[in-house]
């Protein structure tokens, strides 16, 4: 029975929650999505993952129908995002606003479920979110907390296939992440599919099954954490040397990047044997350090390489 | 054995969704709406007791017994003081507008099947009913004082122009909310109201039809809108306040669409 359950649970035409593809958008001269192709499945949790200004609000925009693609198509569940949101099909949660001070908790949510075709029990929604006790309580009363666990309840109400989160645990403390983040993960066992942004890397690697990161406008890497991690394994060698040979540092092989700090160099290496090697036997390094590099450093690494390319 | 809820048992099944009815226009949303505004103390104060305060003071002058067109002079300020009224709450409903999207609301509500026509619906019913009850206070203050003075039908429509030309307000209100953003936006209505209603003939009748003042009333918002809903009672219509009236409606209506394109924040 526990068999047929999880079957269930995917999607029974195989249609994917987000299809995204030749996707760009400028705002006059500025391109600000320069071309995403992405498919998410029922299901998965996602993690959109870039720096300020990489295109990830504009796209999650389109996503949500806030904004038209300026060529390529989106859709979700099948359909075009704004039908998507009419058939309660789609939800947000954004980090601030999006709240009425003078309402209380109960009315926000009354007021909301109003707005749909069919919605889960008021009472319920509330209940769930834990909110039930503050129900009465304008909302501009409310704590930060409080104000976050309205927003959740609110895009719950309508039991959306998709759910769309805007750094979502800002301000919580770590008890507040892992319950959070257990939550979700119920909710997507049953088939709802998750879409986070997100700075904080750690979270990202920690709880979401696939991350995409995006840098100027395009995808740079999709994969699991330690796939993008993998992507620029590599070390980081770093000793103390005066007037570094830097070309012939670059030349060994493997070798990503030079850098010099003063009397400090610091080599980006695929291989860093051969580098150390170089640095010890054929100079007067010494304080000879290798460090490997975690997920903020390839996230930098592939952000920054993509830079370069410009 | 189903030790599970038929909760965990659910799937998404988006072809089994449906739209709401009418874009999402419900009486739960309207009456919510409604109970907000009446529940604002300052709103309260300011659209519904404010203006009947008003017409107790003014109402009473010497001179309130002569005649005007179909009544008297106390009818004449009633109308007027109605007008007052309703424009100012029209101007606060318009205002919220903004206010709402400042806070993102608007954007909140963007992410459910309301469609925009519905919410703007939703908000001029609001303007509209409290624009009524601003008008029935002060009417109520005219009969209770026993002063005003003229024929059922005339009083009925003079009362109705009244709701009917608040909706100019409620255009001005959007457009100085998104001029003045925040909560401030009725701080610089409510006094700027007040000066257009001295300037259009609303608080104190211009006698001298030849003065500086006479001319200048001419062309302020409120003076077109103010000798429409007395017409009924002065039983005349200048062909120019009507042009007054249209060219202010087109003015607000166009700056609030005109501040709206122009708002690029996230909405």
């Amino acid at each position: 029975m526990t068999q047929t359950q999880l079957s269930r649970t995917v999607a029974p035409t195989g249609v994917p929650a987000v299809s995204l593809s030749g996707v760009t958008k400028s705002f006059g001269a500025v391109e600000a999505v320069r071309g995403i192709d992405l498919q998410l499945q029922p299901g998965e949790i996602v993690a959109f993952l870039g720096p300020n200004g990489a295109g990830k609000t504009t796209t999650i925009d389109m996503v949500l129908g806030l904004s038209q693609p300026t060529t390529g198509k989106v859709s979700v569940l099948g359909l075009e995002p704004r039908q998507a949101i009419a058939r309660g099909l789609v939800s947000a949660v954004m980090q601030t606003g999006g709240l009425i001070k003078d309402l209380t908790v109960r009315e926000t949510v009354q007021y909301t479920a109003s707005l749909f075709a069919d919605t889960r029990p008021v009472a319920e929604v509330l209940e769930n979110a834990g909110i039930t006790g503050i129900a009465d309580r304008k909302v501009a009363k409310c704590s930060g907390g409080e104000q976050q666990r309205l927003r959740f309840a609110m895009a719950l109400l309508s039991d959306p296939a998709l759910l769309l989160l805007d750094e979502p645990t800002t301000g919580m403390d770590v008890e507040g992440r892992r319950t959070f983040w257990s939550a979700i993960r119920r909710d997507a066992a049953q088939g709802r599919t998750v879409l986070f942004a997100t700075h904080y890397l750690e979270e990202a690697d920690q709880f979401a099954d696939r991350i995409v990161l995006i840098s100027q406008g395009r995808i740079v890497a999709d994969g699991t954490g330690s796939e993008i991690r993998a992507l620029t394994a590599g070390r980081t060698v770093r000793a103390t040397l005066a007037d570094p040979d830097t070309e012939r540092l670059a030349a060994i092989g493997g070798v990503e990047a030079v850098e010099v700090r003063g009397e400090t160099v610091l080599v980006h290496a695929k291989d860093s044997d051969a580098v150390a090697h170089y640095l010890l036997t054929e100079t007067d390094a010494h304080d000879l350090e290798i460090t490997s590099k975690g997920l903020e450093d390839a996230f930098l690494s592939l952000t920054h390489l993509d830079e370069g390319e410009q | 054995m189903s030790t599970t809820t038929s909760t965990t048992l659910r799937t998404i099944d988006p072809s089994v969704r449906q739209v709401p009815s009418f874009g999402g226009f419900n009486r739960t949303m309207l009456g919510i709406e409604l109970k907000r505004v009446l529940r604002n103390r300052r709103t309260v104060i300011f659209t519904l007791i404010f203006p009947a305060g008003l017409f107790f003071a003014f109402g009473g002058t010497k001179g309130w017994d002569d005649s005007v067109g179909y009544g008297n002079v106390a009818a004449y300020i009633m109308v007027s003081m109605a007008l007052y009224g309703a424009a100012l709450t029209a101007a606060s409903a318009g205002a919220m507008v903004a206010i709402e999207r400042a806070l993102g609301w608007s954007r909140q509500l963007r992410l459910t099947p309301l469609r925009p026509i519905a919410y703007i619906l939703t908000k001029a019913i609001v303007a509209l009913v409290m624009g009524a009850l601003a008008v029935t206070v002060v009417n109520a203050a005219g009969l209770f004082q026993g002063k005003a003075e003229m024929p059922v039908g005339r009083w009925v429509a003079c009362a109705a122009l009244c709701v009917v030309c608040t909706l100019v307000f409620a255009a001005l209100g959007v457009f100085v909310g998104y001029l003045v953003p925040g909560e401030n936006a009725m701080q610089v209505l409510g006094p700027g109201l007040a000066l257009m209603s001295f300037l259009g003939n609303v608080f104190i009748p211009i006698e001298d039809h030849s003065s500086l003042i006479w001319h200048i009333a001419q062309w302020t918002p409120m003076f077109g809108v103010a000798e429409i809903a007395r017409s009924p009672l002065t039983g005349e219509l200048p062909w120019y306040a009507v042009v007054n009236a249209v060219g202010w409606l087109t003015i607000f209506v166009l700056g609030a669409a005109w501040r709206m394109s122009k708002d690029t924040a996230r909405v």
